[in-house]
C-alpha cells in the first residue's frame, strides 16, 4: 500500500466515523469553528489552505478589524510582480484610448480594414489582462474585504465592457474609480465614478449637451437622460424614491457638458474627466425641491452631494450591503441600523460595514450559510479552496460566461443579482458540478501556463470574445490529454474547508470513490452557500 | 385632408377586429370545452422578450404620419417610396427594411403586430417594468412569481421539459413554484460535461437525492440534460455533415425549433434578447438598430422555418418592456418612452393585420407630451392568445393573470 492509498483510507475511515458519531460539532469543530468559517465565507472570496486556522489562532476580532483596514496587511510580492507583468493595467484611461482605439488614418485617407483589424486584435490584449488582473486579485490578495467590496461596488456601478471604447476602460475604471473608494466614503466613490470616462461613456452622458449652447452641434446636439435616470434609480436613491421625470431632466441638464477627455481637449482630472462649459446648461435650476444656482461644473458636484446625503440612499445602499452580507430578504432592523450609521458618518462604508459585522443579525446562526453563492462567488471560493496558483485564466472566464456571469460581461446598468432566484436552476447545478468536477481533477490546467496566450497574447481574448466556449475541452479524452495534472487532494481540501459537511453529505462523499472526493465536497450543497 | 382622413379610416379599419366585451368578459363567456379534457393539446406558446425596450416606431413604422416624420429628422424610416424605404404593410404602417426575411409570413398571413401596446405603470425604469410585465401585475411589487410559471401550473401532465428557458438563469417571467427546464445557448450546449459521466453523475445523484431546492434543481437539470442530448443528436449529426449552422440568434431560434419539433412535451418556452436601448446613434435604415433587427428577424424566420408542421400549432409573441419617445433625443437615439408595438406570429395567427387602436403621434395625443399613448394592455394580447390559442377557460386565466379583467377581446386567433 503506497503512501496515498494510506492516506485515503485514513480519510474514508474518517467520514465513516464522523457519520456514525452523534457529535459531529465535538468532533470536527473547536468551540467556535463555525462562526470561524461564517465569518471567513463573509468577509473573503472563501477560505484559502491555512486561513480557517489562522482566524482560529487570531480570533475573529481581530480578522475583521485587519480586514476594515486593508493597509495594514501586508501585500505579497509576488502578487505585486504577477501584477506588474500585465503592462496594460497600468495606463491611464487616455492613454488607453490614444494606443489602443480603432485608427483614425493619417492625411485625410481612411484607414484600411487590415490595420482595423489588426488594431482590434491588438487592443484585445486590453481586456484580457483586466480579467486577469481582477481574478489574480480576487483569488490571491489577502486583503479579501477589499476584493469583496471591489467586486460589490463594480457591480454597484455598473460598466459593461461590451459597449464600444468601455473594451479598453473597465479595468482603468475598477482601478481609478472603485479600488480605492472600496471601503472609504460613499460621495467620493458616487464622483469618482460619475466622472470616470467609462462611466461617461456607458451612460452616454458624454454626449449629453444643452440644446442651443455653444458648443451644441456633430455629434452634441441635445439632452441625454441616460445616466441621469440611472444615477438616481440604480446608484442612490433607488427606483421610484422622491424623484419625478421632471427631476431626471433637470439632473440630465445638470450633466450637461460632463464628459471626458479626447484628442485636442485639454483635461481638468487625471482620469481624464473634462467639463465642457460650451455644452453646458448655466440656467438656474430646481433639483429634487432643491435650488441650484446656474454655476457649471458644481452643480453637477452638488447634485452628488443631495443625492449622496438622501436617506434613500443610505437606505437603498444598506439594503443592499445586508442582502450581500447576511440574507437575500434582509432583517429590516438590520437595514434601518445600518441606514442609521450611513446618515451620521457621512456614508462612511467602513464604518457601515464595522456596524454591519457586529450586528447581532450577522452573529446570529440562522444566517450562517443562508446566501447561495453567484456563479462568480462560486467559481473563485473553489478556486481558492484548492490553493491552486492559477496561471490560465482562460477556462476561468469560460466558466463565468456559460455560468451567466461573465466578469466585466452585464450589459445592463443594474449590474447582477445578488439572491438565490437568479442564480439556482437546473442549468446551473448542472454545470457547476461539472466545472467542480473538472477543477478537483485538474482537469482545467490552470496550474499550466496557456500554451496559446503565450504564443500570440491574443488566443485569450479570442476566448473572451468568441461565443460561450465550454472549457472542459480536453476532460473527456484523458487519453489525448497530455497534460500533467495533480487531482486536488480530499483530505486537505477538507481541512481547508473547516470539515464543516452535514452527515449526507459525508455519507456520499465517503460512499464514492476517492478519485470523485474532493469533486462532491466542492460541489456539496455546503459549498454552494456562504 | 382627404388623405388624412384616409388614414383615419385606415386607422379605424385596423381597429376593428377589437370588441369591447366589459369588465367581467371572462364570466360572460362560456368556459371552453376543450380546455377540460386539453391533456393532448398540441399547442405551443414562444416568448421572446427584447430587454432594453426595443423603439417599436422604428419597427412597425406610421409612414403615413407626418409627425414620425417630423419628430424624427435623423432616425426616421423613409417612407416605402423611398430609397431604402420601410417595407409598406397596409398603406399606413410599415416594417423596418432590416426586417424584410418577416415579410413572406406577413404575407401568407401569420404575422401580426398589435400597436400601441404596454402596461398601464407608467414607470421608465426598464428593470421595473421588465418586472412588472413578467409577474404579469404592474404595479404590485409583491408578486413572487412570473405569469408564465403560473401558466405552466394551469397545464396538464406535466413533464420535465413542459416549460423551457433558453439561457443561464431562470428568468422573473418563468420563476416560481413550478420547475423548469433551462438549456444554455451557443453552439457549444450539447458538448460532453464531466456531470454526463456515468460514475460521476451517480455520486451526485447520491449527494442531491433529497426534496430541498438545490436537489431539485438538481434532479430537474439531470432530466433536461438527457433530453437535450437526446434531441439535439440529430442535430448535430447534420452539423457534421458540414451544414454550416447560422450564428447568434438564428443559431438559438434553430435549436429551439429542432428541440420542440423533437419533443412534444414542450409546451412553453422563453427566451431574452438584450441590447435594443438606443440612447445613442440608433441609425436608420441602417445602422445599430437595424443589425440587432436583421439578427432578430432573420431569427424569427429561421424559428417559423424549423417548426415545420409545428409552426401551425405555435403562437410566438415579441414584447418589450416600453417603447421609446416619439422625438429623436440630441445624440441620435432615443430614451425611455411608454407605448409599444407586440409581434404575433404563428400558424393559427389571422395575421397579416395590424391591430390595436393607434393613438396618433400629434402633440396632444401623446402619453406625457413625449411618448406613443398605450390603446391595448399587453395583457390583453397574451389573454386572448391563452384564451383562443392555448385554450384556458375563465379561471385559469384568472389564475394566470389574478385580479385582472380585460379590457378588450383582440381577436388573434
Amino acid at each position: 500500500m503506497n503512501l496515498k492509498s494510506k492516506v485515503l483510507l485514513v480519510f474514508l475511515l474518517l467520514w465513516l466515523g464522523l457519520f456514525n458519531s452523534d457529535c459531529i460539532a465535538s468532533v470536527a469543530s473547536a468551540p467556535n469553528s463555525q462562526q470561524v468559517l461564517h465569518v471567513i465565507d463573509r468577509l473573503s472570496f472563501g477560505p484559502r489552505p491555512g486561513d480557517v486556522e489562522r482566524v482560529e489562532s487570531i480570533g475573529i476580532e481581530r480578522y475583521i478589524q485587519e480586514q476594515l483596514s486593508p493597509d495594514s496587511i501586508p501585500y505579497p510580492a509576488d502578487l505585486t510582480n504577477q501584477l506588474n507583468s500585465l503592462e496594460t493595467i497600468k495606463l491611464t484611461s487616455e492613454q488607453l484610448l490614444a494606443e489602443y482605439s480603432p485608427p483614425r488614418g493619417m492625411g485625410g485617407q481612411k484607414p484600411s480594414k487590415e490595420e482595423i483589424k489588426a488594431c482590434r486584435l491588438r487592443s484585445r490584449i486590453v481586456l484580457a489582462q483586466a480579467v486577469q488582473a481582477r481574478l489574480r486579485q480576487n483569488i490571491e490578495s489577502p486583503r479579501q474585504l477589499q476584493e469583496v467590496m471591489t467586486d460589490f461596488w463594480y457591480n454597484h456601478f455598473n460598466v459593461y465592457a461590451g459597449k464600444g471604447a468601455d473594451r479598453l476602460l473597465v479595468g482603468a475604471y475598477e482601478a481609478e474609480a472603485i479600488r480605492p473608494y472600496a471601503l472609504g466614503h460613499f460621495r467620493a466613490l458616487l464622483e469618482a465614478t460619475a466622472k470616470h470616462p467609462a462611466m461617461l461613456f456607458y451612460l452616454d452622458n458624454w454626449q449629453n449637451t444643452a440644446p442651443g449652447s455653444p458648443g451644441a452641434h456633430g455629434k452634441f446636439q441635445g439632452l441625454n437622460e441616460n445616466y441621469a435616470r440611472e444615477v438616481m434609480e440604480l446608484h442612490t436613491l433607488g427606483v421610484n424614491n422622491g424623484y419625478t421625470q421632471q427631476d431626471v431632466i433637470t439632473l440630465a441638464r445638470i450633466f450637461t457638458g460632463w464628459t471626458f477627455h479626447r484628442l485636442g481637449q485639454q483635461m481638468t482630472d487625471d482620469t481624464g474627466f473634462y467639463f465642457d462649459p460650451n455644452r453646458h446648461d448655466f440656467s438656474d435650476k430646481v433639483f429634487l425641491g432643491q435650488k441650484i444656482k446656474g454655476s457649471g461644473i458644481e452643480e453637477g458636484e452638488q447634485a452628488l452631494d443631495i443625492l449622496a446625503r438622501s436617506p434613500a440612499t443610505a437606505r437603498h445602499i444598506s439594503y443592499e450591503l445586508a442582502q450581500h452580507f447576511v440574507a437575500d430578504e434582509p432583517p429590516p432592523d438590520l437595514v434601518e441600523h445600518l441606514t442609521q450609521k450611513f446618515l451620521v458618518t457621512d456614508g462612511d462604508i467602513r464604518e457601515v460595514l464595522n456596524t454591519l459585522f457586529h450586528s447581532p443579525e450577522f452573529a446570529d446562526p440562522k444566517y450562517y450559510s443562508a446566501k447561495f453563492k453567484t456563479p462568480y462567488q462560486y467559481v473563485v471560493s473553489a478556486i481558492r479552496a484548492t490553493g491552486i496558483e492559477v496561471n490560465n485564466f482562460r477556462p476561468v472566464y469560460g466558466m463565468l460566461q456559460q455560468l451567466g456571469m461573465p466578469l466585466y460581461g452585464c450589459l445592463t446598468p443594474d449590474g447582477y443579482k445578488d439572491t438565490q432566484d437568479a442564480w439556482l436552476n437546473p442549468a446551473a447545478m448542472t454545470l457547476r458540478l461539472s466545472f467542480a468536477t473538472a477543477l478537483a481533477d485538474d482537469r482545467l490546467h490552470l496550474n499550466q501556463p496557456d500554451q496559446a496566450t503565450i504564443a500570440t497574447s491574443t488566443s485569450f481574448t479570442t476566448a473572451l470574445a468568441s461565443n460561450r466556449q465550454l472549457p472542459f475541452g480536453t476532460m473527456e479524452s484523458p487519453q489525448i490529454d497530455n497534460l500533467s495534472h495533480q487531482p486536488v487532494d480530499p483530505l486537505q481540501l477538507a481541512s481547508t474547508l473547516g470539515n464543516q459537511f452535514s452527515p449526507e453529505t459525508q455519507r456520499a462523499i465517503a460512499e464514492s470513490p476517492p478519485q470523485l472526493q474532493a469533486a462532491l465536497m466542492l460541489g456539496s450543497p455546503e459549498f454552494m452557500h456562504y | 385632408m382627404n388623405r388624412r382622413k384616409f388614414l383615419q379610416q385606415v386607422g379605424i379599419a385596423s381597429t376593428s377586429a377589437i370588441a369591447l366585451i366589459g369588465t367581467h368578459g371572462w364570466a360572460a363567456r362560456g368556459t371552453s370545452l376543450n380546455s377540460l379534457n386539453s391533456g393532448s393539446n398540441p399547442k405551443r406558446l414562444v416568448v421572446i422578450f427584447l430587454r432594453g425596450a426595443v423603439d417599436g416606431l422604428n419597427v412597425v413604422v406610421p409612414h403615413g404620419d407626418t409627425a414620425y416624420y417630423e419628430a424624427r429628422p435623423k432616425i426616421a424610416i423613409p417612407r416605402p417610396s423611398e430609397n431604402s424605404g420601410a417595407l409598406d404593410l397596409d398603406g399606413h404602417f410599415g416594417l423596418h427594411p432590416a426586417l424584410a426575411s418577416l415579410m413572406p409570413l406577413w404575407q401568407q398571413g401569420s404575422l401580426a403586430f398589435v400597436d400601441a401596446c404596454g402596461s398601464p405603470n407608467p414607470t421608465r425604469s426598464h428593470f421595473e417594468a421588465q418586472d412588472y410585465m413578467e409577474s404579469g401585475t404592474p404595479g404590485v411589487e409583491s408578486t413572487p412569481d412570473g405569469w408564465m410559471n403560473r401558466l405552466l401550473a394551469t397545464l396538464p401532465n406535466h413533464t420535465p421539459v413542459q416549460a423551457v428557458n433558453f439561457g443561464d438563469t431562470t428568468p422573473r417571467i418563468l420563476s416560481g413554484r413550478m420547475s423548469v427546464a433551462s438549456f444554455p445557448l451557443g453552439h457549444n450546449s450539447a458538448s460532453p460535461l464531466p456531470l454526463d459521466k456515468p460514475q460521476v453523475g451517480t455520486a451526485f445523484d447520491r449527494l442531491y437525492s433529497g426534496n430541498d431546492a438545490l436537489s431539485l434543481a438538481y434532479q430537474e437539470g439531470r432530466k433536461a440534460r438527457k433530453t437535450l442530448l437526446t434531441d439535439l443528436d440529430a442535430e448535430m449529426q447534420a452539423a457534421n455533415n458540414g451544414a454550416p449552422l447560422p450564428i447568434g440568434f438564428a443559431s438559438d431560434a434553430q435549436k429551439l425549433a429542432q428541440l420542440m419539433v423533437k419533443d412534444p412535451s414542450i409546451d412553453l418556452a422563453f427566451l431574452a434578447l438584450g441590447g435594443w436601448d438606443t440612447h445613442v446613434n440608433q441609425g436608420s435604415s441602417q445602422g445599430q438598430l437595424a443589425g440587432r433587427l436583421k439578427a432578430l428577424g432573420d431569427g424569427l424566420a429561421t424559428l417559423a422555418q424549423g417548426l415545420g408542421p409545428v409552426y401551425r400549432d405555435t403562437a410566438i409573441v415579441v414584447m418589450s418592456e416600453f417603447g421609446r419617445t416619439v422625438h429623436e433625443n440630441g445624440d441620435g437615439g432615443t430614451d425611455h418612452g411608454h407605448g409599444n408595438a407586440m409581434w404575433i406570429l404563428g400558424g393559427s395567427i389571422k395575421g397579416g393585420k395590424i391591430y390595436g387602436e393607434w393613438p396618433g403621434l400629434a402633440n396632444n395625443q401623446l402619453y406625457q407630451g413625449r411618448d406613443l399613448a398605450i390603446s391595448t394592455d399587453f395583457r390583453d394580447v397574451i389573454i386572448s392568445l391563452l384564451e383562443c390559442h392555448l385554450q384556458l377557460d375563465d379561471a385559469k386565466l384568472h389564475r394566470v393573470f389574478p385580479d385582472y379583467n380585460p379590457s378588450q377581446k383582440v381577436s388573434l386567433v
